[in-house]
């Protein structure tokens, strides 16, 4: 009955996106009407291949197949995300690339960027929270994923996303939202997939055989909810027609911005903070094989972080139209989330007490340590960067890039990467990774191609700031914008340069855990004796 | 002297639940954690106390120093203004030719002409002023129309074929493909305008192009085809080209004509009167002003 109703669901849907893809007033809306509707038909003709199955007896265990397809998607939107990036950095220094001439405006900075921040935030940190939540809340709470194939949904449900999103970003339709470009019907889309994601992991808490709820559940919770929260507001808009893909926000203005902000600022705070804060709290102690140094400080700093982050939005908006008090809340709240940022380094840090010998000998420890390390070190950097007096330097420069990308770059990647190499072996029931020298390498490479891009765009966003303020005695402006660009060129080289060694140290790592998925190596599968 | 005993702490305990093998030790907080959480948190409300901060329903709490970024601007930009005043009145008064020579409004005019052009000339004129196709060079002695302060003055202030300023400059070169001329006409006629720089042609071609320049280009761009800048008719003979002069750009030129847009930069207020003045010292001084 219910199996007849979905495949009668399906198929309304792949007729409806047919229609859709027909009538449709833009490429970008045809186009992912057809993705839309190939996406249902695949799940119509697995429905329809399933139809007559027995019912099977509850699988029992950890289920880790999804987990699995989660980490293979980490893998592969990593590449894809770090490709693109690389691409644009060598935009910038040299333009010419993006190939206006052949392709027209498909690959224009302006289309690929969004692609590029929206395949590594979303698709690459967005699958790797996804995964690793699902491996950690099994395992922290002695309970198999709530919702059957729901898990499953999530999965695929996110990918469509992505490739919606991305699919937008090329064909030229955007809300012009930062991190929230895309419009208003794949925004619906991902609303459904994000709840349905909310359901699985609160209802795998709920049925948990722990009497308390781990640390990293919580961020990883605080994560989910804030999230859903902050992308429903930011994207409440009115489309123009349903029959196309443009779509007006229902705020204007100043609003407007702060909504933005409000967001974008937040997703920094929950998306790539408290998510991989939870990230950050189960694998590192596993890794270490140490307790976590301190419970009281995890929970200060947990409400601490939440209850601040919320309020930091404004400081994207100094100097601008948005009211003086708004500026200045946002510059306090900031401030203060300096130490509570910290409480979550410090405890992963003082976690590896008793255990620093093996930063030596193992380097996906190194790896996490270091990503740690540049945690700590941009949640100052960011609180610094919120003050007025220094953000009238630092903002709309290159510094902000250099930030975020010591941040993501840092703290995001390497954290991932230290995760995606302890869960590897143990999904794919492997005795070691293939090799360790492979992610020796791998950590050298993320190393020094993050040095490289953070310091050469703190060289270049600082030198724009100082050359966009310089005034003569006159009062009149000395340098013109486009001095500053053709200043920038070195910084711009040696931080294409630096995105390069990220791209080649992930892929080692993606050569590396192929291999181990294989069994190669050291991950000579377990003899499993004949029964 | 004994050293002192070294008082080693106690283990810290585990809170006693663990996960998946994990456990917590009952650490208490750093204390320059706290403290640093602390004063992070007093210099935050004293900041609140200052500054503009909690909103109420008529505007915000003002703040016990009264700050407000828009009046700080304000007040910036009034000081440059009352601080400059002066000068743009004398550079307003004076002869536009005798600004230059004046060793104070001179250097103010290049200064200003300066950020000026900085903003508003380089997407066209390059930041350089070396120009691009279609947008002419500055720093050369080749005007379309003329390179005396004057003229520059005027180029400035009205613009060309600008559609807001009816004293703009203008000049119509006729789209000579929309039934003027024939195809093989237009082929002569850039032919010949090749040799005129002493370029390789086709010599019957532009031997009948000489006629064809005679009887349609001869009006505006002179007998000799120097141009005439009354009607800002370029010199077709000194190789220096606005669009190209290769063959193929020369045709689509005849064919089917230019019609370059510059604004009027005094219309609706985009550039004030002592700020045309002072570019336009500036682009006199650039080198090639007359």
């Amino acid at each position: 009955m219910w199996n007849g109703i979905k495949v009668v669901v399906l198929g309304l849907v792949v007729l409806g996106a047919a229609l859709a893809a027909n009538y449709g007033h833009d490429l970008a809306y045809q186009v992912s009407a057809v993705i839309v509707a190939a996406a249902a038909a695949l799940w119509f003709i697995h429905e329809i291949k399933h139809i007559g199955d027995k019912p099977q007896p509850a699988p029992k265990g950890y289920m880790d197949d999804v987990v699995r397809a989660g980490t293979i998607a980490t893998i592969f939107w990593g590449i894809t995300g770090f490709t693109v990036g690389v691409w644009i950095a060598f935009e910038l220094a040299f333009p010419t690339i993006n190939f206006g001439d052949i392709f027209g405006p498909y690959l224009n900075f302006g289309r690929i960027r969004p692609l590029h921040t929206s395949a590594v935030i979303f698709a690459f940190g967005g699958n790797g929270l996804i995964a690793t939540s699902f491996y950690v809340v099994q395992r922290t709470n002695a309970a198999r994923l709530f919702g059957g194939k729901l898990a499953w949904f999530v999965f695929w449900g996110y990918q469509l996303f992505i490739v919606l999103a991305a699919v937008g970003y090329v064909l030229g339709s955007t809300q012009s939202r930062e991190y929230a470009e895309p419009e208003w019907f794949v925004d619906i889309w991902l609303t459904i997939v994000w709840v349905a994601y909310l359901v699985v992991f609160l209802g795998t808490i709920f049925k948990r055989k722990e009497p308390h709820i781990y640390v990293a559940n919580w961020f990883y919770l605080a994560f989910i909810v804030t999230i859903a929260m902050l992308h429903i507001f930011n994207n409440l808009a009115v489309p123009a027609s349903f029959l196309g893909s443009k779509s007006f926000s229902l705020f204007s203005g100043v609003q407007d911005a702060m909504t933005q902000w409000w967001y974008g600022h937040n997703a920094v705070g929950f998306f790539l903070t408290a998510g991989f804060l939870g990230m950050m709290y189960y694998f590192v102690p596993k890794q270490a094989n140490r307790p976590v140094y301190s419970y009281k400080l995890s929970i200060v700093h947990f409400w601490a972080l939440i209850f601040l982050y919320i309020w930091a939005g404004p400081h994207h908006l100094h100097y601008t139209a948005l009211p003086d008090w708004a500026q200045t809340l946002g510059m306090v709240m900031s401030v203060i989330l300096w130490m509570p940022s910290w409480g979550g380094m410090i405890n992963g840090l003082m976690t590896l007490s008793g255990a620093w010998d093996k930063l030596r000998t193992d380097p996906v420890l190194r790896m996490m340590a270091v990503s740690i390390g540049f945690y700590g070190m941009s949640t100052f950097e960011g609180p610094m960067m919120a003050i007025k007096a220094v953000n009238s330097l630092s903002h709309y420069t290159d510094w902000t890039i250099g930030h975020v990308h010591s941040g993501a770059l840092g703290w995001n990647g390497m954290i991932t990467f230290g995760a995606l190499y302890y869960m590897t072996p143990r999904l794919w029931k492997r005795e070691a990774l293939y090799s360790t020298k492979l992610v020796s390498y791998h950590f050298w490479l993320a190393t020094i191609g993050i040095v490289l891009y953070a310091s050469s765009m703190w060289v270049s966003g600082i030198m724009e700031g100082l050359m966009w303020r310089e005034v003569d005695a006159q009062g009149f402006l000395v340098n013109s914008f486009a001095d500053t660009v053709a200043a920038k060129f070195p910084m711009y080289f040696t931080r294409a340069t630096g995105g390069t060694l990220y791209l080649t140290g992930a892929l080692i790592m993606a050569y590396n855990l192929r291999m181990t998925m294989l069994g190669a190596g050291n991950a000579v599968t377990k003899a499993v004796p004949a029964e | 002297m004994a050293r002192k005993p070294v008082k080693k702490k106690a283990p810290v305990k585990s809170t006693g639940h663990s996960w998946d093998g994990i456990e917590e030790l009952d650490t208490p907080m750093p204390r320059w954690w706290v403290w640093t959480f602390y004063l992070t948190i007093i210099w935050g409300i004293g900041y609140l106390i200052a500054m503009p901060a909690i909103p109420l329903v008529h505007g915000a709490t003002p703040g016990l120093l009264g700050k407000s970024s828009r009046a700080d601007v304000a007040a910036e930009i009034a000081a440059v203004k009352a601080k400059n005043a002066p000068l743009d009145e004398k550079i307003n008064g004076m002869e536009l030719s005798k600004i230059a020579s004046d060793p104070e409004v001179g250097a103010y005019a290049i200064n200003g002409g300066h950020a000026v052009f900085q903003t508003f000339c380089i997407q066209c004129h390059g930041s350089g002023a070396e120009g691009n196709k279609g947008f002419p060079n500055l720093l050369d002695d080749d005007w379309l129309w003329g390179g005396t302060i004057d003229d520059i003055y005027t180029t400035v202030k009205h613009g060309i074929r600008s559609e807001d300023d009816d004293d703009t400059r203008l000049s119509d070169m006729p789209v000579f493909g929309d039934d003027y001329l024939s195809d093989e006409e237009i082929a002569s006629a850039a032919q010949f305008v090749l040799s005129l720089s002493n370029r390789q042609t086709d010599p019957a071609l532009a031997e009948a192009g000489a006629v064809v320049f005679e009887d349609n280009c001869a009006a505006c761009h002179g007998e000799d085809a120097k141009g005439g800048r009354e009607v800002g008719a370029p010199n077709l003979t000194d190789n220096i080209w606005l669009y190209g002069g290769d063959l193929a750009t020369i045709t689509e030129t005849i064919t089917n004509s230019r019609h370059g847009v510059m604004p009027a930069w005094s219309v609706d207020g985009k550039l004030s009167e002592a700020q045309i003045r002072q570019v336009a010292v500036y682009v006199h001084e650039l080198g090639g002003g007359e």
